[in-house]
């Protein structure tokens, strides 16, 4: 494979959104032409499921000014997938979350950021001889055709310290997803509660799909301090876990 | 413009191969192993990661690594594109001498309320760090960085693409 990477970013769903392509189409006008096609779905997505703008789907459902049954057949399709979420997590990931002293509310942003990067990826899957790494806002999915080529390298960020990286994913194929604290916008918010989940440290997971990566990296952070242990007992996924004091405790599941 | 003084010596080593392993899902091939650097940080200040969710900025700049891998023994500059974050435009330009970054300028950064400028001055000169470090341990990505920092992080790592480094 070719050692100079095409990249590509934009700002996209409120986050940069990045490519980076490896291979035949790296940096040609075709390979510009995915990513061109990875932006209009992902722009498409965020007018249906994002919870700051007013007219969307899923704030419409917020509201009860839709019903469901007249919902997008995208938005049905991302709240069964939140269903079975909530189910093997035992609950503790939820995209319905309990509002300040109110009633609980539709927030499917967790779930939407991996499910639409992965169904945006499609577009760069049709890229012949040409690997890509496509990353929404620090969680990404990843291909690469040829089981013997180099594996993306993927650093995962120390959540004390974002000017260093703690551990490296190679990874062939499949998705990584972070969950840490957040300074700005919504926190990783305990289903259960409704208030923010732990200070300090991060849960990353790494998987075959970005989407359960990332479900299992925000019930992992909003479990809190047993994260590593409730993880490494439930989750069926390779997972790194940053304790608050800063300890690193890394799981695999058993072949 | 703003200059920011850079660390070369924090390189990240990677020690420890924990695991690895294989599955065979639908979609195909997986495969991960995660080393974890042997001096990992014990300080625990709050981390400074990504906004997730889905919001209204959605306009963005969309910019390409241009160029392509050059002479390594000259000195010259290399500009990333602009990268717009939510609360403005970032850029940067690198120094290159002898194929190694000898300086990096933040061209443009997000100015607003005092706020950002807050997160800007704690977000962008640890980040030039932060690069160097994945530049030194050949990350292609990263995970769970902030979205300021992703923006710097893209513009940078753009340019170092342009630098063919």
């Amino acid at each position: 494979m070719d050692a100079l990477h095409g990249r590509y970013v934009a700002q996209l769903m409120g986050m940069p959104v990045s490519l980076a392509l490896r291979g035949r189409h790296a940096r040609d006008a075709r390979g510009g032409r995915a990513w061109a096609a990875v932006v209009r779905e992902l722009e498409e997505v965020d007018a249906v499921f994002s919870t700051y703008r007013p007219d969307s789907a899923v704030c419409r459902l917020d509201r009860g000014e839709l019903d469901l049954r007249q919902a997008p057949a995208v938005v049905r399709e991302v709240l069964d997938l939140a269903e079975r979420a909530t189910q093997v997590t035992d609950g503790w990931f939820s995209v319905w979350l309990p509002g300040p002293g109110g009633p609980r509310r539709l927030d499917p942003s967790g779930l939407v950021k991996g499910w639409a990067v992965e169904r945006a990826a499609a577009h760069l899957a049709d890229l012949d001889g040409t690997d890509y790494c496509l990353a929404a806002g620090g969680d990404l999915t990843c291909r690469t055709g040829d089981a013997d080529d180099v594996p993306w390298r993927v650093g995962v960020e120390d959540p004390a310290d974002p000017a260093r990286t703690l551990a490296v994913v190679p990874l062939l194929s499949g998705g990584c997803a972070t969950s840490g604290d957040r300074h700005r916008g919504p926190h990783v918010v305990d289903p259960w509660s409704g208030q923010p989940a732990r200070a300090g440290g991060s849960v990353t997971v790494v998987g075959p799909s970005l989407l359960w990566a990332d479900v299992w990296a925000t019930a992992g952070y909003a479990h809190g301090d047993d994260a590593a242990r409730w993880l490494a007992e439930v989750c069926p996924l390779t997972t790194l876990v940053v304790a608050p004091d800063g300890s690193v405790r890394t799981h695999a599941p058993a072949a | 413009m703003r200059r920011i003084v850079l660390f070369l010596s924090g390189t990240v080593t990677v020690v420890t191969l924990l695991f690895g392993y294989h599955t065979s899902t639908a979609g195909g091939l997986y495969q991960a192993a995660v080393a974890v650097d042997s001096s990992s940080s014990t300080a625990a200040t709050s981390g400074n990661t990504a906004t997730g969710g889905t919001s209204s900025g959605s306009a963005g700049t969309s910019g390409s690594a241009g160029g392509s891998g050059g002479d390594s023994s000259s000195t010259r500059t290399v500009t990333g594109p602009t990268v717009q974050t939510q609360w403005g435009p970032v850029q940067v330009q690198l120094t290159v001498s002898g194929g190694t970054i000898t300086d990096v300028s933040v061209l443009q950064h997000p100015s607003g309320n005092s706020m950002d400028q807050q997160i800007n001055d704690y977000a962008l000169p640890i980040l030039v760090q932060s690069t160097l470090d994945a530049q030194s341990s050949q990350v292609d990505m990263v995970s769970g960085a902030t979205v300021t920092s992703m923006g710097y992080l893209q513009s940078l790592q753009a340019a170092l693409d342009s630098a063919g480094i």
